[in-house]
């Protein structure tokens, strides 16, 4: 583990609640680029172990960005470009880029060391650099629409899990199981795990995408506004998902609604025009803002 | 956003009734006399290619009924044509439409889709742009240009490299010395498949390469985000993805290499009767009608080659009949 008591970064300045949980995952002075355009400038995130952390903040402001160099699924796009800091577990998983951008899809294999094994060993990481699929895996992501494969509602679930482990009908079963009950969904589909996940609706599906996401057992799960697209009461089974899913997990949620980052979320951060406004608790930042922009967004301004 | 679109109908006033209380205040759309008669244009466009259809299966019928009824099954199942003779029979050309097609079909999809699966997921944007251009100017060959290079070009190296190497050492009384029998010129019904399958490829891979466009960028992010590897990715979620129009690419390349007709009357040796090796000459359907129309000269040879069209569009029919039942019987 980096230790992060020394490391004075702005964001750590401003959130100086006394009793710190655990970071679980850090972003520290990102920059980012979509080619010549600069989207985000020095931002910095601390993400709490089994806390929900919400990003807020009028559209453009560059929130998504910055959920998607958590996992670095900006990495699919050449010319889309993330520069700092990205510390996970105490590893960086944001290296250096390679000079042939096609290649960075590829998959290094090197990466078979174990990780928090001792110091040495943590030094050899951070030099290899990080698998992207593996670092995909521990970092889940859930998108605004969504995204079921063209399978079962069974397979939808398997599928990710097939990926790393070999497991036995009865285990996966159970897997599919466990992750369909987390994300609220059995109920409504335990009948009907083999038809396609495509003809769920529109909550259902995301749930389903939840739960897909969440059968890997990620540390951290990233959503990028997952009920937009929601009508109210599939909005409030998912905020109630993400609740139950604290427990054993770590939530970080971009959203529009204000409301729902009030509802659910630990921690927020309130970005604007690409840079990190103000972070801190909820109620710190709802009730007591400390800076006057954040103040007109949650009041409702602007924005 | 959606959820609202979707469930205030209950909320908006019904358009027929706010119509009753204000037609009279309102003098009509200044266009709407012309909507009648722009629905009776497209009718007609319509009609005019159902009476093209139906006159073109009639007239074929009509055309083919002499030498059918003369033949009766034994034109479907008869390898002898023999136009001195005037005994026809179409298994041979039946045969050979249908083995250069579907060996053509097999040597090019796994190509189209290796092709259209690099240009879109692997290949950096700078030169995809240029390889899809050129991959859609080679669907633009005409047909002889095809037929013209595979008999001068081809045809010989063929010959030369491919039939000659596996006729030579092909053990006496095996069955590959079987599979491997012919004059070696490179004339045959497998060079004739090869073509097919060059003609056939740049538009499957065309087409396969806009339905993996269609594929939204969100579900490639979510099974990345999963953790799959770019393998993982293609075959487990975008190729399914895309299962159904693929079904579409492939009845695509059959149709065409089922009619294809110049470049096959070129590399295929023209040899009727059914093909007893790969390295057999033989016809097609299109083939021998293209190879023997202005010698028909006697009625019934007329009638066999018509009849022969017949064959060759119940084929194509048939075989489009299928991908709509393949189509809607997909689950997914």
């Amino acid at each position: 583990m980096i230790d992060l008591a020394d490391t004075a970064t702005p964001a750590a300045a401003i959130m100086n609640e006394p009793p710190y949980d655990e970071l679980v995952l850090e972003a520290r002075n990102v920059d980012f680029f979509y080619g010549k355009n600069q989207a985000l400038f020095g931002v910095d995130l601390p993400v709490r172990r089994n806390a929900i952390t919400a990003l807020i903040g009028p559209s453009g402001c560059g929130k998504s960005t910055l959920l998607r160099v958590l996992n670095r699924i900006y990495a699919l796009y050449p010319g889309q470009r993330a520069v700092g800091r990205v510390v996970l577990d105490g590893e960086d998983v944001l290296h250096e880029q390679r000079r042939l951008p096609w290649l960075r899809k590829r998959v290094s294999m090197v990466m078979e060391t174990q990780t928090g094994a001792d110091p040495i060993e943590e030094e050899q990481v951070l030099r290899v650099g990080t698998d992207l699929a593996r670092l995909r895996a521990r970092v889940g992501m859930v998108f605004q629409k969504p995204t079921p494969f063209p399978m079962s509602i069974y397979d939808n679930i398997a599928f990710g899990v097939r990926i790393y482990h070999r497991k036995s009908k009865a285990e996966m079963d159970e897997i599919v199981e466990t992750a369909l009950r987390r994300a609220a969904l059995w109920d409504e589909v335990k009948d009907k795990l083999h038809s396609p996940g495509l003809g769920l609706s529109g909550g259902q599906q995301q749930r389903l995408c939840v739960a897909r996401g969440i059968a890997v057992e990620p540390e951290v799960l990233l959503l990028d506004e997952p009920a937009s697209a929601l009508d109210p009461i599939s909005t409030a089974k998912l905020e109630e998902t993400l609740v139950e899913l604290k427990k054993d997990f770590t939530v970080v949620i971009v959203t529009h609604n204000l409301q729902q980052a009030a509802r659910i979320a630990d921690y927020t951060g309130f970005m604007f025009l690409g840079r990190m406004i103000e972070f801190g608790p909820t109620n710190d930042l709802f009730l007591q803002p400390k800076s006057d922009k954040t103040r007109d967004y949650v009041t409702g301004r602007f924005g | 956003m959606n959820a609202f679109n979707s469930g205030d109908e209950g909320f908006t006033p019904s358009p027929r009734s706010s119509a009753g209380d204000t037609a009279s205040l309102r003098p009509p759309v200044r266009g709407a006399w012309f909507d009648p008669i722009f629905e009776y244009l497209c009718l007609s466009a319509a009609t005019l290619l159902l009476a093209s259809l139906g006159g073109l299966v009639i007239s074929l019928a009509i055309g083919g009924w002499p030498a059918l009824s003369h033949f009766g099954w034994s034109f479907f199942t008869s390898t002898t044509w023999n136009p001195v003779t005037d005994v026809y029979g179409a298994a041979g050309a039946i045969a050979g439409t249908l083995i250069t097609s579907f060996v053509a079909l097999a040597l090019a999809l796994p190509v189209a889709i290796g092709i259209a699966v690099y240009l879109v997921e692997f290949c950096p944007r700078a030169i995809a742009r240029p390889i899809a251009i050129a991959v859609e100017l080679l669907a633009g060959i005409p047909s002889i240009v095809y037929g013209m290079w595979g008999l001068f070009i081809f045809a010989p190296l063929f010959a030369e490299y491919v039939q000659m190497p596996l006729m030579m050492n092909a053990a006496p009384g095996s069955l590959a010395e079987k599979l491997f029998a012919g004059i070696p010129n490179g004339a045959n019904i497998l060079s004739a498949s090869i073509i097919l399958s060059i003609m056939i490829l740049p538009y499957m891979a065309a087409v396969l390469r806009e339905l993996l466009m269609t594929v939204p960028p969100q579900v490639r992010e979510a099974a990345y985000g999963l953790g799959c590897t770019p393998f993982e990715v293609v075959t487990s979620v975008i190729v399914p993805y895309i299962k159904r129009g693929m079904i579409g690419v492939v009845m695509l390349g059959l149709g065409r290499a089922l009619g294809e007709t110049m470049a096959v009357t070129f590399v295929i040796g023209n040899a009727h009767g059914f093909p007893d090796s790969i390295f057999a000459s033989g016809a097609t359907l299109a083939s021998t009608i293209a190879n023997e129309f202005t010698e028909a000269t006697g009625d019934l040879h007329t009638s066999a080659l018509i009849a022969l069209g017949l064959v060759l569009f119940i084929i194509t029919f048939t075989v489009l009949a299928l991908a709509r039942l393949l189509l809607s019987s997909q689950k997914y």
